[in-house]
């Protein structure tokens, strides 16, 4: 257990290290996650008020597709020079490998929603007044859902030769629960306070997801491997 | 079904060259063996271990060079091979990586990207990489392709010096000239069987082909 974490953690580091090289991933996404507030914020009069109901779907349009930017490049940066092999033929478990993807794809999108959405609220002029610890444990909850099973099929699909195209096509249909999901209970959270217990049960609907499909995930990398 | 009855035995510190045509399965031994492809049947025991069961064990003991060198383009060889170094849990993996680096002559490109590297320069880092543990046993597969003589010759006295350390070497290759030089057996493998075992005999290129064009003519 314990070279599982440690591996994890190397693999991660390693990623984290060449992304903060090479700067090419967040960069991508949040020049993506830029251009969306930008663009919404034009289409939309922020004075409206009737435009508040449109954040919550914005918060998670931003964090699908710029994580999705950057699932697929996670492990087609380790194609180039059968670096993926590499990994493998060292004493480290496959689920350290999805473990160490799914730690620092996490962290590339926390980035960018740290800087996104703070830009969006500032831009459509937005006051939070709701429950923040809740908000901060819907996204990291939704967020972390999503890069788990992205990254698992991200390595499914890496094999292929249009694996930009297969993602999208695997990940959604399998993310929609808790995509509707967060999407539900970011929108109580911020404009419909009154349901905070809906809210709520979304909430753990997220947390069940996540513990079925991480474990399933973590078990079943092994296999993704051996395509 | 690619392998077909494959038995082999190898004794530690042996130098085992794999020859055969294309297409033989000469390197899905060498992937099997390294744990990159998992076979459909049989077994492979390292040391009494089990490479399914004790995988971990056994992947440790050993070092892999492929024809692709396993390297990210855009980090330095010093940190190529830190992190190959932690992951296979190398004490003072710095000092080992800058070590290896001088030993393959390139310790001026320390800090450059990999990506700016010859395909000889490429394979040294690789060829580091690949002994950075001090494996016991070191799976080639076609190590001398695209080298010049000065790499090639780096290569082989790297093997002859795992050699004399007690390290066990398969190494699959179609340079039968560097095969006679660094190795003691030569297996002939055909259609994914092995159809000789050549031990204990002459290290001469004109015995090792003539022996290899009688099992692999008329193909």
């Amino acid at each position: 257990m314990n070279n599982l974490f440690k591996a994890a953690f190397i693999i991660a580091g390693k990623d984290l290290y060449s992304e903060w090289k090479t700067k090419q991933v967040v960069t991508t996404m949040l020049i993506f996650a830029g251009l969306v507030i930008v663009t919404f914020s034009f289409a939309f009069d922020p004075s409206n008020n009737a435009v508040r109901a449109i954040i919550p779907g914005l918060i998670w349009v931003i964090t699908i597709f710029s994580a999705i930017l950057g699932l697929n490049r996670s492990f087609l940066s380790e194609t180039k020079n059968d670096n993926l092999y590499g990994m493998i033929v060292s004493p480290t478990d496959p689920s350290s490998i999805y473990l160490g993807k799914v730690i620092a794809n996490f962290i590339f999108v926390l980035i960018v929603q740290l800087v996104s959405i703070p830009a969006l609220f500032i831009l459509f002029d937005f006051r939070f007044m709701g429950n923040f610890p809740l908000f901060l444990a819907v996204v990291v909850l939704g967020t972390f859902g999503f890069i788990s099973v992205g990254t698992f099929l991200a390595g499914l699909s890496s094999n292929s030769r249009s694996s930009e195209m297969l993602l999208p096509i695997l990940l959604f249909p399998i993310v929609s629960p808790i995509i509707i999901a967060a999407v539900q209970a970011t929108r109580i959270l911020l404009i419909d306070i009154e349901q905070i217990a809906s809210a709520i049960s979304w909430i753990q609907l997220m947390g069940v997801y996540n513990l079925v499909f991480f474990v399933l995930c973590l078990v079943l990398f092994e296999y993704v491997l051996e395509v | 079904m690619i392998l077909r009855g494959i038995n082999l035995s190898i004794k530690k510190g042996e130098t085992v060259a794999i020859l055969g045509p294309n297409g033989a399965g000469k390197s899905t031994v060498l992937k099997i063996l390294g744990g990159l492809i998992k076979a459909s049947s049989g077994e492979v025991k390292v040391n009494g271990l089990d490479l399914k069961k004790d995988s971990y064990d056994v992947k440790r003991k050993i070092g892999f060079l492929a024809h692709n060198s396993f390297l990210y383009d855009h980090l330095t060889p010093l940190e190529n091979l830190k992190f190959f170094g932690k992951l296979y849990g190398v004490e003072n993996v710095e000092e080992r990586a800058k070590q290896l680096i001088d030993e393959v002559g390139l310790s001026f490109f320390t800090h450059d990207p990999v990506r700016s590297f010859s395909r000889g320069m490429m394979q040294r880092i690789a060829i580091a990489r690949a002994i950075i543990h001090q494996p016991e046993i070191l799976l080639f597969d076609e190590p001398h392709t695209g080298l010049d003589q000065q790499a090639i010759k780096l290569l082989n006295d790297v093997i002859l010096r795992m050699r004399d350390e007690g390290s066990t070497i398969l190494m699959v290759t179609h340079d039968f000239q560097q095969a006679i030089e660094t190795c003691d057996r030569f297996i002939i493998i055909k259609n994914g069987k092995i159809v000789d075992d050549l031990q204990n005999v002459e290290r001469n290129i004109d015995t090792i082909t003539e022996k290899y064009m009688e099992q692999v003519s008329g193909l």
